[in-house]
């Protein structure tokens, strides 16, 4: 037991002597939840917009300084054609142009019908799409003042409620997304390759020679690993929680024991992805190529898995960060218990034991 | 000059040897633009909602029927009580629980107004947002169309604004159009970063940089030896990549061929010398793996690849722009899908020019051949 | 400047921090020499000879290497040497030839000259069937061998050799040694640190460092009068005993 602890030791002196493991180690968590939390969003706003008024009406104008109101965009008013229009969508600031034909506001008050023309710039179509939506919603807005329909016979009045999120706090499912990816990245490439390390140098031969059993060589690279992520888990609450504002409404105890679970599920992969390489590049690429970027696209934190054509979501079963990322979700965000989760614990864990499994006995084989 | 030559030489050799890197470079482009374009659709298309109606009633069941024709939702499971409804969202088989209360028909029509609860699962906010616009429209049209109303309305169909719209340059607002040539950039980015910077120190490990270090080779020779091929490799995986999004996807750049060329060039320059950056401040192979990484994954969440720049708080965007791979994606987008012309985006061009220089000047500058 | 010397250092100085690597040391090497660089570990050798190659600055102290100054004249320095570092330093992806003509351009060879001489070499060598397979593939011994010729490939004035034959078995040793006695032959310094008290023998004259400092310096048969020693193992023993650093 002495022995071990002594190896353990000197497992986390290799960890703080790098300083650049230390940097991707407590520096990525830090920078992607700050990024995640506060720079990336998905929301439009400050949208330029070129409102292009043939009709200098006073219709056209009060719609026009209800655009400007709104926070949504930047009003840029000039009386362009198309081709102007296409040569400042070319310079790549406008977004969006709004024209309003001649007679504007004629049509509207004599005909009763006028015609406005939304021209956007499709090349993102996220953008594109949400400027249509606002400026429906305004210029219907428009509609409902001038000329206020009588009150409806019957109304039904939807009530809505934000359920986890009532401060609408951006998007909450990034921070089990990170938590995962974080994870993924210390145990599974540190690991790999701090055993790979060995085994290059030379020096695994010299521990498997020496009297301590086989096993304990493995426990040893992992633990240090273990608690170093288990620190990181806690960062990463810490942050979300005093930083992010965000409410842990589960058990910490029970999202604590779900996070020490994926992280041996992790340290399992990178046991095994150690056992099977023998240069540190090679583990090194298996596990950002082959590990990094499946947990990034399947996990659903970043693209929505449900728009994925099926064979992208029958792989995303077998990643183990994707039942990491539901349970994560439900007890940190949702307040479930465990009751809500055993399956995907029971998932998790029966990937755990095989992963684990494979490892020791190639571990094993190595040896005879 | 003769001693370039001979670097060049050598350098190719041992490129076209190590087969797993070479693999690795081509197979990367094809992949990429293949997994990531279907991957990423972010329109909130199917959303599922369960609808716990407690009063069955004719107008109960018109409002359920036209939610569930309006092609948006899916309706997963009618339950009887809230409770019940409540526990699909907590297992995330549900996005929305729309509640109809019993007398729901019987108050309409007596005091003309009733309200039904909804609940979303706000954790994902976007998608709680779009989902919930939906609805209320459904709804609100549901209201301007139920009979009486339609009756005690019909005359004041009075300033109606007919509002159409077009999205140039990607009609049908298709997601692939913006990921595509961001994906391009990508490519780029990785050989620039990662490749580079791994076969320096891969020399500064194996030891051969130190018999290099003491021969007369001039910095300026080693390094363009290093970036020369790397950069010729990149315009091959570059044009690599705009052939597969031509076959696979249909997407052919509207503007020239070459603005587009003199972007990427510049650009692999400036990401090559980011490459040599980290190689001058590493000692081995893993670190200078985990340095780029870092930095690398930065850029690109920065860039304006996944979410768009627009919508970042003014700190994030100088940071934005600090990094080239923001301005590249950018005019790349510009060029490849509206046709945008050398002069629009020269702006772009100069900061590329810049980084490129600071870049590369400030990798030579730390670059010892004697320490 | 004498024009029979080949290297001259005085109080050479190499410093990190409070640690003295190199501590004032003086010599110097007569052209067509062969100067043995002895120490224990950590002595400050590989120190001393990285100052000599241009690839490291001293702190103090002057010296020059082909009548080149160290401080200011490291590229003229790096024209007229020949290198060969304790790690194996060709490329190992490349061939035989490959390597020979890479470090031959490097050094401004012709590419005609050497067409010619590559082929030489590699029939002096023995290697005809190994000539276009890769260096990797080739044992330690022939690698070593094809490492010194490369160094020396260009001509240079002074070869700096770095513990060339660790790990390499007697025969080969033997047979390296015979190299460096023609390649000394044709008027090359050779400047060489070893670890083996037999090969000291072969030198002209070495020097002996102890913590930064050069303790001994003179022919091996002087050295051994001088230390009432029956052999150079005996005369390092009795210098190194005293070391207050030891390495590793």
């Amino acid at each position: 037991m002495k022995q071990l602890l002594v190896f353990i030791r000197k497992e986390f002196f290799h960890v703080f002597r790098d300083r650049r493991t230390l940097l991707i180690m407590f520096g990525l968590p830090v920078v992607q939840i700050v990024l995640f939390g506060f720079a990336l969003t998905n929301e439009v706003k400050n949208i330029e917009i070129i409102i292009s008024d043939n009709a200098r009406d006073i219709n056209a104008q009060q719609i026009t300084d209800k655009i400007k109101a709104s926070a949504y965009f930047k009003v840029q008013e000039s009386v362009l054609d198309y081709n102007d229009i296409e040569k400042a969508f070319k310079k790549g600031n406008i977004k969006c142009a709004l024209i309003f034909p001649a007679h504007f506001g004629d049509d509207l008050c004599h005909e009763g019908k006028a015609q406005v023309q939304i021209i956007t710039d499709g090349s993102d179509p996220n953008i594109a799409k949400t400027v249509v939506n606002y400026l429906t919603a305004i210029i219907g807005d428009y509609r409902q003042q001038i000329s206020p329909s009588p009150t409806l016979a019957y109304r039904i009045i939807p009530e809505t409620r934000m359920l986890y999120n009532e401060e609408g706090n951006g998007s909450l499912n990034f921070i089990p997304g990170v938590m995962a990816l974080v994870l993924m990245i210390v145990c599974t490439t540190l690991t790999s390759v701090a055993v790979v390390k060995e085994k290059e140098l030379g020096t695994m031969e010299i521990l498997l020679v020496s009297p301590f059993k086989a096993v304990f060589v493995l426990i040893a690279k992992a633990v240090p690993y273990l608690l170093l992520s288990m620190i990181n888990v806690v960062l990463i609450l810490l942050l979300a929680v005093y930083l992010l504002d965000v409410e842990i409404k589960g058990s910490v105890l029970l999202l604590f024991f779900e996070s020490v679970l994926f992280i041996i599920t992790c340290l399992s992969l990178g046991l095994l992805i150690s056992n099977v390489t023998d240069s540190q590049q090679t583990a090194m690429l298996i596990s950002m190529m082959g590990m990094m970027l499946p947990t990034l696209i399947f996990t659903g934190f970043l693209f929505p898995l449900e728009n994925m054509p099926k064979v992208f979501q029958i792989i995303s079963n077998v990643i183990p960060a994707r039942w990491y990322f539901i349970i994560t979700k439900a007890v940190m965000l949702k307040g479930l218990g465990f009751t809500y989760v055993w399956k995907e614990t029971l998932v998790l864990t029966g990937m755990t034991v095989a992963l684990l499994g494979i490892a020791l006995k190639n571990f094993k084989i190595r040896l005879q | 000059m003769t001693v370039l030559g001979f670097l060049l030489q050598k350098e190719f050799r041992q490129i076209r040897r190590d087969t797993t890197i070479l693999r690795i470079m081509f197979a990367l482009p094809v992949i990429q633009l293949i997994v990531f374009p279907l991957a990423m659709d972010f329109d909130v298309k199917s959303v599922n909602i369960s609808i716990v109606d407690q009063d069955h009633s004719t107008y109960s069941q018109k409002l359920i029927s036209k939610i569930a024709s309006s092609g948006y939702f899916k309706i997963v499971g009618a339950e009887t009580s809230f409770k019940k409804s409540l526990t699909y969202i907590e297992n995330g088989e549900v996005d929305l629980v729309m509640e109809i209360p019993a007398g729901f028909e019987r108050n309409l029509v007596r005091e003309g107004v009733q309200k039904i609860g909804i609940s979303v699962d706000a954790i994902n906010g976007t998608k709680a947002g779009i989902s919930g616009q939906y609805l209320n429209s459904i709804i609100a049209d549901f209201n301007a169309n139920m009979d009486v109303n339609v009756k005690t309305s019909a005359m004041s169909q009075q300033g109606i604004i007919n509002i159409t719209f077009t999205n140039w340059f990607n009609p049908r607002a298709e997601y692939k159009y913006n990921i595509v040539p961001a994906i391009l950039v990508l490519l780029l980015t990785m050989i620039g970063g990662f490749v580079t910077a791994l076969n320096i120190v891969r020399e500064k490990e194996v030891g051969t940089i130190e018999q290099i270090n003491v021969t007369p080779i001039k910095k300026w020779e080693f390094i363009l030896g290093k970036l020369i091929p790397f950069w010729i490799i990149g315009m091959i995986v570059f044009t690599l990549g705009l052939t597969i999004s031509w076959l696979v996807y249909g997407i052919v750049p509207v503007g020239s061929f070459l603005t587009l060329y003199a972007f990427a060039a510049v650009y692999l320059v400036a990401l090559l010398g980011f490459g040599l950056l980290i190689s001058t401040y590493s000692d081995n192979q893993v670190q200078a793996m985990f340095v780029a990484f870092f930095f690398i994954m930065i850029f690109i969440l920065m860039s304006g690849f996944f979410t768009s720049t627009d919508g970042m708080p003014g700190w994030a965007k100088v940071i934005s722009n600090m990094t080239p791979v923001a301005h590249f994606v950018k005019t790349d987008r510009m060029i490849i899908l509206k046709g945008s012309s050398f002069n629009d985006v020269k702006q772009e061009f100069l900061y590329l020019v810049a980084f490129a220089g600071v870049l590369n000047g400030w990798a030579i500058w730390n670059y010892r051949k004697t320490n | 400047m004498e024009d029979n010397k080949a290297i001259v250092c005085k109080d050479l100085t190499k410093q990190f921090g409070d640690f003295y690597a190199v501590n004032k040391i003086s010599f110097e090497v007569l052209k067509g020499e062969i100067f043995g660089f002895l120490g224990a570990n950590g002595a400050g050798k590989t120190t001393a000879m990285r100052i000599l190659c241009g690839l490291s600055f001293p702190s103090s102290g002057t010296a020059t290497v082909a009548g080149f100054d160290v401080y200011k004249q490291q590229e003229k320095i790096k024209k007229s040497i020949g290198y060969m570092s304790q790690k194996f330093s060709l490329y190992e992806n490349l061939t035989v030839l490959e390597n020979i003509e890479f470090y031959g351009g490097v050094y401004g060879v012709s590419r005609k000259e050497i067409k010619t001489r590559s082929e030489e070499l590699v029939q002096t060598l023995g290697l005809e069937s190994e000539a276009k397979k890769l260096v990797g593939a080739l044992p330690l011994g022939w690698k070593q061998k094809l490492a010194f010729s490369v160094a020396i490939f260009h001509k240079p004035q002074i070869v700096f050799l770095d513990e060339p034959t660790g790990g390499v078995d007697p025969v080969t040793r033997r047979q390296f040694w015979d190299m460096i006695y023609e390649a000394a032959a044709t008027g090359i310094t050779i400047f060489v640190t070893t670890h083996y008290m037999d090969e000291a023998e072969y030198c002209n004259r070495i020097s002996v460092m102890v913590d930064g400092k050069v303790e001994a310096l003179d022919s091996p048969a002087n050295l051994k009068k001088e230390f009432n020693a029956d052999s150079m193992d005996e005369v390092f023993y009795q210098l190194a005993r005293g070391a207050k650093r030891s390495g590793d």
